[in-house]
């Protein structure tokens, strides 16, 4: 598939934008950072530009951006329309915590029960991205169960990275968050591996024979293609990665998406002043990491349309 | 809305016959001469005259080779387009509900004016129906030719899709594939017609017929006979004569 950049930019930067709302909700809710009201603002407001910034970046790719807004209707059947629905609904406990947080004494809202609903809500609105993958049949590569878990632990690790070096950089050390942002990349680590096990395992059911039709006549190969130059679906669909490439790449997500920020926010809390940089390095890391491994999701998965092209 | 119809009691389709498809295009081109002032119109052509031609068509002529175990080869032409699923994921996906399937003849259709282009709908196809038009910033596909096949003002007789009635050697069939007494449903049955990729179960309407089974009593292939001499003495002494001349 093609990797197209508004796409990957739009899964990563809302990725960890919802996943450190989900992370500050979560702290909200257990009625830690009470009172360090800066910093929940801070957090609040890198979570929103970030989720701002990846939801105007994935129109940038419609045919017609100005018609956006009617992608919200069709919630009972479409996981795109349920996405939109649920990232513009996330807004709502987001501003009325982040009116909470500034002016407490005109909006004297519970700051436990918004923490839960922001959190609950950006974990679905990713949860509905991971599901626009997880449910075209077409894609072996997306269509298995380990593309849901990888969305919900890489955005929850990106934000818990992002957190990380928020806390480090106020001054604090907050054991919890710490060890949370650990464990996750590990997590994350562990699972990114089993979905390049399983997509480099997995045999596709469709051929080119059961493509066609003509499984019981015998072997089927392309002797002629419909067109002398790239269509649509070729170049939509068509998307190829070297292998050698691929390989390169796997190494660089999975060393700077998930063992270097490990090892940053393993060590930034304990470094002092030193630590702000490590934390700040472990944040750049994962955003390269990332985006290579998001790169590949989308590089490395082939559609069954390529079956007809012989590809 | 984008949610399947429960049921079609029509399920209006094609069917398409790969033993007599001689893969001449001419239900392409026909096609895209319709449709290019049809529902779906324009059929946006991007550099038509120059070194990369790229535009939207509805109907895909591939040809493949076909090996059985025995080494024996044939060539099948074979004609893609949309097969108007009954499973039709590209309907379920998208967000806006431009694209719908109509509930009295199971035709799958796009309504322009509310797409937006997002492109969710050709990833979930798996026969490569739908073809994006950068263009006009919409999604283009086959509509069966829903402007022709209920069109009052053409003759009876061509209210058949473009492809179908163009089809130089009737390797097209329009009809309705809900019911068994159709004639398109008959030549399924009778000719044991297809489902492509039927693993995914998206239930296509469209049918093909497979090709029927080549003869298999023919003698080895002559090329085998070159070197050797063509005829003994006892059939016919002259040919042998000439035969031994040239064979030197």
């Amino acid at each position: 598939m093609h990797p197209a950049f508004s796409v990957i930019l739009f899964t990563t930067a809302s990725g960890a934008g919802y996943g450190l709302m989900a992370l500050l909700g979560a702290l909200l809710w257990r009625g830690d950072l009470a009172a360090e009201t800066t910093l929940q603002l801070s957090t609040l407001l890198i979570g929103l530009v970030l989720v701002t910034t990846g939801l105007l970046s994935s129109t940038f790719h419609l045919g017609h951006p100005e018609r956006a807004w009617r992608a919200f209707s069709q919630w009972r059947s479409s996981w795109l329309s349920r996405e939109g629905v649920l990232a513009v609904a996330t807004y709502i406990p987001a501003g009325l915590l982040g009116l909470t947080l500034l002016f407490p004494e005109m909006v004297p809202l519970n700051v436990k029960w918004l923490g839960l609903a922001l959190a609950a809500l950006s974990l679905c609105t990713v949860f509905a991205t991971a599901m626009i993958y997880r449910s075209l049949a077409p894609v072996r590569a997306w269509s298995n169960q380990w593309t849901v878990p990888c969305y919900l632990v890489l955005a929850v690790m990106t934000g818990a990275i992002l957190l990380n070096a928020i806390v480090v950089s106020a001054g604090l050390i907050i054991e919890d968050i710490h060890l949370v942002t650990w464990i996750l990349c590990l997590v994350g680590y562990s699972l990114k591996k089993c979905y390049w096990r399983f997509v480099d395992l997995d045999s596709n059911p469709s051929t080119p024979a059961t493509a066609t039709g003509l499984n019981h006549m015998g072997e089927v190969r392309v002797f002629e293609a419909p067109h002398s130059s790239d269509n649509y679906l070729l170049k939509e669909m068509g998307f190829s990665v070297g292998r050698k490439h691929a390989d390169k790449l796997r190494k660089i997500a999975l060393i700077c998406g998930f063992l270097l920020p490990f090892g940053a926010s393993l060590l930034s809390p304990v470094l002092l002043s030193f630590g702000v940089v490590l934390a700040l390095a472990g944040v750049l890391s994962a955003t390269i990491g990332i985006l290579a491994e998001r790169w590949l999701f989308f590089a490395e998965a082939r559609h069954v349309v390529t079956l007809y092209y012989g590809r | 809305m984008t949610a399947l119809p429960q049921n079609t009691p029509k399920k209006l389709g094609l069917v398409i016959d790969l033993d007599t498809c001689v893969g001449c295009h001419a239900c392409a081109v026909n096609c895209k001469e319709w449709n290019a002032g049809g529902h779906m119109a324009p059929l946006t052509d991007l550099d038509p005259y120059g070194k990369e031609p790229d535009g939207v068509w509805f109907n895909r002529i591939h040809s493949y080779e076909v090996t059985d175990s025995e080494g024996r080869s044939q060539t099948v032409n074979f004609p893609r387009s949309c097969l108007h699923c009954e499973d039709a994921a590209c309907v379920t996906v998208c967000p806006t509900g431009a694209s719908y399937k109509r509930e009295e003849d199971g035709i799958v259709l796009v309504n322009e004016d509310k797409c937006i282009g997002c492109k969710l709908c050709s990833w979930a196809c798996p026969y490569g129906a739908r073809e994006f038009d950068t263009d006009q910033g919409v999604m283009k596909k086959c509509t069966l030719c829903v402007d022709r096949i209920y069109n009052e003002n053409l003759p009876e007789q061509e209210r058949l899709p473009a492809c179908v009635m163009t089809c130089p050697t009737s390797a097209r069939h329009f009809g309705d594939l809900g019911d068994p007494e159709s004639d398109v449903s008959k030549l399924v049955a009778e000719r044991g017609g297809v489902n492509l990729m039927e693993e995914l179960n998206y239930k296509p309407t469209n049918k093909y017929l497979p090709p029927r089974p080549r003869r298999r009593d023919m003698k080895s292939s002559p090329a085998e006979g070159f070197l050797e001499p063509v005829v003994s003495t006892s059939e016919n002494p002259v040919l042998y004569w000439i035969d031994r001349v040239l064979s030197r």
